[in-house]
């Protein structure tokens, strides 16, 4: 059986049919062809599949697309500005060399970009705490940490 | 122009990553078939039957394969990838199993299907009938050998192999002291949170097969799958797309899947895809570090050693495709910055019903750290002697360089140490964490109630191991670079390092050159990477290339310019007769000149056209020449060169609940040369993470029966943030290597390489008893604790 699902991706929006047990992060890379989101896990514990929904970070490997209908989604894609200027966020992981393999990133990307929009001027604690449920092979999270505090500090200059 | 070699700048790379325009293997072929795999629930077992019946029907299943479907060479064990004389019961699997399984996890039937989810339909409604054997699960078991992993493989040993130099019994007996030691480190893995993928397309029109996989090595594969297939090498193409990383695990080739998709693909008519999921990762992949270690050693009352005897035994999993490196490099590397004096290594690899065993960065080396660093403390214990002080009295000095060990490293060469200065390492290592002032610190806070460790390790890592790697670069009439090389990349950043490189040897701008790497359509010879050999032996060629490039652009330039190559040099992308800014002429047109031409394609070409000058009595290329600015050199250096390094880390462990926490971490590195030390930085705080997660959390909890019983990340447990040092404190010596063009190291595995070492060397200090199997979890540490309170000798 399948579904007619609406959703406004990225700012447009999309009409798909899916099959009831469709996993949102499934009909994003394959359906709409957005594969910026990467499935780490499966099982909703690496993170890179973190999506924003609503605004809030979701993961979407743990979402149905059906449960998706009428949301607002953002993808990694979605991040930068209509003109293509990186976000705060893409251009601090850039300055910080916060990534290497780049797999894990579209997912600590979303997640950072949500708790930016909640607490703008994270302590370094803080900044270790946003990142907190994401899991990265390559980097270590010490240039991670350092993107968080200066996509802040971009943040603050920017608005 | 600013030499590039050096700087820390900014990755390329990035840009497109950062705005999810990554292509990594399952972002590629949206209308490739699904595969999804069958795979054994049993560690041993006899296949009796394989009922497929239930699955014909699912909708959207196109095929179905089991090991009786498989055609010539296609249906024999897959290759063993590097032999060695020791290695006498060497096995590997079948593509499919053909009627034995040895591994949970293990496939035995394939599945191709419209998409995913409707190809596991099917994989679930196939069944197969096994009879269950006892299974071998771990190094006691195979040890003791009660049971066969294979019927004809005695003992379930795989190989054994000695190495010495002196006499090391003799050695021991004669020292004033002795100390037995049994050390032991559990099983890992690389874990890249990409998984394994293949995607393979055969073009019915030219006959061609294109594989991408995300690999370690796209040459390795290539032949391997034409070797298969039986296809012409000249027939398969093997891109590597951006690779989500691979710590060793991806350099295993080619593996069942990498030879079943391109096969299901050629034979379908369609392009067919794999992606592996998290648990297939787990079960079907490969792991590491599982070994068992008995040492004696003897020594002075100053604590130099004069004689080491060490024997382990591996677990190499249930089959051994990758032959014995990961024990070689342990038996060799285990020595450290040290002369042992007489030293006399044996080492057995053993079957189990487990999953494979290859190399996951550091490849046998943490292991071998942990023996050597957990002996230098006990020596050190035993004489009351300072830690560091009883190392710096076993190390190689600086003048003693090259040095022979008198063994055979991994690459079947001498093990022969080029260059490093392991005192001056420590020296920078002992005031970067204040290892004089530390026991003050100890002493105070343990009035608090507080327990403080210090923990020291050291290690020598043997890097860029050749066979060889090669490049081409070529200038186009744009004046733009294009560099390929053959070896792959998984976010290590060799876009932009091998960039620096090029941008400096061939004098053009930094942005101008563009990396292409594991693409056998650009560069069909390559080894792959592994061996943190990449920046060494791909950085050498690029170098190498470049600077042929550069020569025949002078030759090109000065013949335009009417002087001498001598009195021409290339900056900033113009060549020009020295000291005459007004004589240049940019690259891009020397390009077009140095391919005389007929035909004129755009305003720029004329310049190369036959009416348009030059010697009409000379052949427009001349004897020995050839058309274009190109360079194709190749790299081949006669043995490994050795990277070296310390870490200090101080540790609290917790006097009730036995966690253990990470209050400060400390690198004193020498990879040589750095051609960007961001990136060599961003490859120790990767390493040292690594560290953390093999000294304090990761471990394959395998059941009696070969269960994997943590085959997810919710329950193996690799380091968030949290479990991470806040911080790493690192400081760099470079002492160039002598045996390549730039005097590069490897850097790429060091960060891993003393983190079990490290840390049972902090927490036993922390603790005031030896650390002798690692990981070491809170409760392994509270057990110990009890233990040692009960009978406070105890090893």
């Amino acid at each position: 059986m399948t579904f007619d699902v609406q959703m406004t991706v990225n700012g447009v929006a999309r009409t798909v049919r899916v099959p009831a047990r469709l996993l949102l992060s499934d009909c994003l890379r394959h359906d709409l062809r957005l594969t910026g989101t990467h499935v780490g896990c499966e099982h909703g514990v690496c993170g890179a599949c973190t999506v924003l929904v609503d605004g809030v970070a979701v993961r979407s490997c743990l979402m149905l697309a059906v449960s998706a209908d009428g949301a607002e989604i953002t993808t990694v894609e979605g991040l930068a500005g209509p003109d293509g200027t990186l976000s705060a966020v893409q251009q601090a992981f850039a300055d910080c060399h916060g990534l290497q393999c780049g797999f894990c990133t579209p997912g600590f990307l979303t997640t950072i970009t949500a708790a930016l929009a909640e607490n703008p001027d994270p302590t370094h604690d803080e900044a270790r705490e946003i990142i907190g449920g994401n899991l990265c092979r390559c980097t270590g999270y010490q240039n991670i940490v350092k993107a968080v505090l200066r996509a802040a500090e971009l943040g603050r200059a920017g608005s | 122009m600013t030499a590039m070699f050096g700087e820390p700048i900014a990755r390329v790379e990035d840009d497109r990553l950062l705005r999810g325009e990554g292509a990594y293997l399952d972002d590629l072929g949206h209308d490739a078939l699904a595969v999804a795999f069958v795979r054994s629930p049993h560690a041993h077992a006899r296949i009796l039957d394989i009922d497929v019946s239930g699955a014909l029907d699912v909708c959207g299943v196109l095929a179905i394969y089991t090991y009786e479907d498989l055609p010539g060479r296609l249906a024999e064990p897959l290759p063993l990838l590097i032999p060695h004389p020791a290695l006498t019961h060497g096995r590997t699997g079948y593509p499919l199993a053909a009627d034995e399984v040895n591994y949970v996890g293990e496939p035995v039937a394939m599945v191709v299907a419209t998409d995913r989810y409707l190809a596991e339909d099917a994989a679930e409604a196939i069944t197969v009938d096994y009879d269950p054997l006892p299974a071998v699960v771990g190094i006691d078991a195979a040890r003791a050998a009660e049971h066969l992993v294979h019927p004809d493989v005695p003992g379930n040993v795989a190989a054994h192999l000695v190495q010495s130099n002196g006499d090391a019994a003799a050695a021991i007996a004669a020292a004033p002291r002795c100390l037995e030691l049994d050390l032991v480190i559990e099983r890992s893995a690389s874990m890249p949170l990409e998984g394994r993928g293949v995607l393979a397309l055969w073009d019915t029109d030219s006959r061609r097969l294109r594989i991408w996989t995300s690999t370690q090595t796209s040459t390795g594969v290539r032949a391997a799958v034409a070797a298969k297939l039986d296809l012409a090498l000249a027939s398969v193409d093997v891109i590597t797309p951006d690779v989500g990383g691979g710590f060793g695990v991806k350099i295993v080739h080619p593996w069942p899947e990498e030879v079943l998709v391109p096969w299901a693909a050629k034979t379908l008519g369609r392009p067919v895809k794999f992606t592996e999921d998290r648990v297939e990762h787990f079960t079907s992949s490969a792991h590491e570090r599982g070994q068992r270690h008995q040492v004696r050693v003897g020594f002075d009352d100053d604590g130099r050693v004069l004689g080491l005897d060490v024997r382990f035994w591996h677990d190499n999993g249930a089959y051994i495709p990758y032959g014995l490196i990961v024990p070689l490099i342990t038996s060799t590397q285990l020595l450290g910055p040290y002369k042992p004096g007489a030293y006399r290594v044996e080492f057995t690899s053993l079957y189990t019903n487990t999953v494979i065993v290859t190399p996951y960065r550091g490849a046998g080396r943490p292991q071998g750290a942990f023996v050597m660093e957990r002996t230098m403390d006990a020596i050190a214990a035993s004489l009351g002697l300072d830690r560091a002080l009883v190392r710096e009295r076993n190390f190689i000095l600086p003048s003693q360089m090259p040095y022979d060990h008198g063994l055979i490293f991994q690459d079947g060469r001498p093990l022969i140490y080029d260059s490093g200065d392991y005192p001056a390492a420590l020296a920078k290592l002992k005031a970067l964490v204040g290892w004089d002032s530390f026991p003050a610190v100890q002493a105070e806070a343990r009035e608090q109630g507080r327990n403080l460790g210090i923990g020291l390790a050291c290690y020598v890592e043997g890097t860029g191991v050749g066979p060889y790697e090669g490049a081409h670069i070529v200038v186009e009439t744009s004046g733009k670079v294009k560099v390929a090389t053959g070896l792959t990349t998984q976010g290590q950043g060799h876009q932009t390092v091998l960039a620096q490189i090029v941008a400096d040897e061939l004098g053009v701008p930094f942005g101008d050159v563009e990396v292409t790497t594991g693409d056998t359509r650009a560069f069909g010879y390559a080894v792959g990477t592994f061996a943190s050999r990449a920046a060494v032996m791909s950085g050498s060629a690029v170098a190498l290339a470049a600077r042929a490039a550069r020569a025949k652009a002078i030759k090109v330039a000065a013949a335009a310019l009417e002087a001498s190559p001598d009195d021409v040099e290339i900056v900033d992308g113009m060549a020009a007769v020295k000291g005459d800014p007004a004589s240049a002429i940019a690259l891009g047109t020397v390009a077009v000149l140095s391919n005389p031409l007929r035909y004129a394609f755009d305003e720029a070409a004329k310049a190369a056209t036959q009416f348009a000058g030059g010697d009409i009595d000379a052949p427009p290329v001349a004897e020995g020449e050839s058309p274009g600015i190109e360079g194709r050199e190749f790299f081949s250096p006669v043995r490994s060169t050795f990277a070296s390094g310390m870490h200090a880390v101080i540790v609290e462990t917790d006097p009730l609940t036995a966690e253990t926490k990470i209050l400060r971490y400390c690198v004193v590195h020498d990879c040589g040369t750095l051609i960007n030390p961001r990136i060599v930085e961003g490859q120790i705080h990767g390493g040292v993470a690594q560290g953390v997660g093999g000294a304090l959390y990761e471990r394959m909890a395998y059941d009696e029966t070969g269960q994997l019983q943590n085959a997810s990340f919710m329950d193996f447990l690799m380091p968030y943030v949290s479990e991470v040092p806040d911080g790493i404190e690192i400081d760099h010596l470079e002492t160039p290597s002598p045996l390549n063009p730039l005097g590069i190291k490897g850097a790429g595995e060091a960060g891993v390489i003393p983190g079990a070492a490290v840390f049972a060397s902090a927490i036993s200090d922390a603790e005031g008893f030896a650390i002798t199997t690692m990981p070491i979890s809170p409760s392994d540490l509270f057990e110990l604790r009890q233990r040692h309170k009960a009978a406070p000798d105890a090893g």
